[in-house]
């Protein structure tokens, strides 16, 4: 067994979940490629939406790829930044947004 | 920021053995991945061979104004190697006589050549249907002498291309040098003004983009919007077409990728890009690279790697285009380059 839980080299190897089921494997990769295809949102700015939730996330391959898949894309460093502050005001917001639950419990039990 | 080239520092990569070397060993080596014959082998596409030729392609030296990180010739103002006049006369012989509907002068700054524009006037004369000329833009305002070129290219209607690795200054002069970005928007705001670039001229104008690192061109068509875009919004610029170019692993982009520690994981980015359908057209196939000193390469990439090519005929002065079709193409992993995602060439995308 490997001495650390992530491996950089263990990403090149997504595609090996179809070996175990490959009905379901096949399908999700099948619907992610679909997903960052060009639409409504440019292929780029769904790589900046990618590169954000990557953080929030907290996930290492995803975070390793995305970064790679921005630059790819033009994407500046600054609007890279940019973008996961975005994540973060979100996460911070989410964990800020519930003080109103606790001010209100704290209103109803000491008022 | 390299101000001298690999040659200059005497660095053992400078040495296109040694990059060869590099290129065979390690990771192609032990198995990890398929060396570019056995890749293309599985397609039923080895040997590469010759079509009829489209593209001469002639390099007048390495000589440059910009030490670019990543300069696949390994250019700069201290290479001494310069196109001469007799060898430019060979040239001549056979743009006269050439079947290639396309001339396609590089360099180094091509301009530097002190017999650049004798040779210009002179080609233009054989009136091949396109004939472009490789400017990397600063040189335009490098010095007083080169003021005119804009003016001059427009008198021989050469075909420019120009690189701009970006539409920002950081990421433009990261790559290739402080002060290039504002000098490059200078000479395409002097293009522009004269007829260069603007949508119904015939003045053609066109960009090349280069990643900035270890990483692969995005999608050439999305670039060119994104380019078009900002050059538009921030300076007012116009151009025609983006070619995006894949940097291969040679030279100062192949000791860039090691000393970043880089070289595998981007080896393994060209691997896993491989399309069978760039193969089928990679430049090699249609274009000739003729040297300073008038030799002759599949392409500008095997010219700096000292790979001849692989035919009777190996200089200008002994050209014959019969005997160079059909020939096979010399080959080495640096050629995963060309054939990653939607393969690269000095004309931008193949696939």
């Amino acid at each position: 067994m490997q001495k650390t839980y992530y491996n950089p080299a263990d990403l090149r190897k997504f595609g090996n979940i179809t070996e175990w089921d490959e009905e379901l494997g096949k399908k999700f990769f099948e619907y992610y490629g679909k997903v960052f295809e060009e639409g409504a949102l440019t292929a780029r700015e769904k790589a900046l939406i990618a590169l954000a939730v990557a953080h929030t996330e907290q996930c290492p391959y995803c975070i390793d790829a995305y970064t790679k898949d921005t630059l790819q894309r033009g994407v500046t460093k600054e609007e890279m930044m940019e973008a996961i502050h975005v994540g973060a005001a979100i996460k911070g917001g989410a964990t800020l947004v519930h003080g109103v639950q606790m001010m209100n419990k704290v209103n109803k039990l000491d008022g | 920021m390299a101000t001298k080239s690999l040659h200059k520092r005497e660095s053992n990569l400078a040495n296109s053995n040694r990059q060869l070397e590099i290129l065979s060993n390690g990771i192609f080596q032990n198995g990890e991945l398929p060396t570019f014959k056995n890749k293309i082998t599985e397609t039923n596409q080895f040997p590469l061979k010759a079509k009829k030729l489209e593209i001469l392609q002639i390099n007048v030296g390495y000589m440059c104004n910009q030490v670019c990180e990543h300069c696949h010739v390994d250019a700069g103002p201290d290479r001494k190697e310069i196109m001469t006049l007799d060898t430019m006369q060979q040239c001549l012989e056979v743009i006269k006589n050439t079947g290639a509907h396309t001339l396609d002068l590089t360099g180094g700054a091509p301009e530097m050549n002190p017999n650049f524009r004798w040779f210009v006037e002179e080609a233009a004369k054989a009136g091949i249907k396109d004939f472009i000329v490789r400017s990397n833009l600063t040189i335009i305002r490098a010095n007083k002498k080169y003021y005119d070129l804009p003016e001059f290219f427009k008198k021989h209607n050469v075909h420019v291309v120009s690189s701009m690795p970006h539409w920002t200054r950081g990421k433009t002069d990261k790559q290739r040098g402080n002060g290039v970005f504002d000098k490059s928007i200078k000479a395409l705001q002097e293009l522009n003004a004269i007829g260069y670039g603007i949508p119904e001229s015939n003045l053609r104008l066109d960009l090349v983009y280069n990643p900035s690192g270890a990483f692969l061109p995005g999608d050439q068509a999305s670039m060119e919007k994104d380019f078009k875009k900002a050059l538009k919004e921030d300076f007012e610029i116009q151009f025609h077409n983006l070619f995006a170019i894949t940097n291969l692993p040679i030279s100062r982009f192949l000791d860039y990728l090691i000393a970043s520690e880089n070289y595998e994981d981007y080896m393994y980015s060209l691997v896993e890009a491989y399309n069978p359908k760039a193969v089928a057209n990679v430049m090699c196939t249609n274009t000739l690279s003729v040297s300073w000193d008038g030799y002759l390469y599949d392409c500008d990439f095997n010219q700096m790697l000292e790979l001849p090519v692989n035919s009777k005929v190996k200089h200008i002065s002994e050209y014959n285009e019969d005997l160079l079709e059909g020939r096979n193409i010399v080959i080495s992993q640096h050629c995963y380059g060309c054939t990653a995602g939607a393969g690269s060439s000095c004309q931008g995308i193949v696939a």
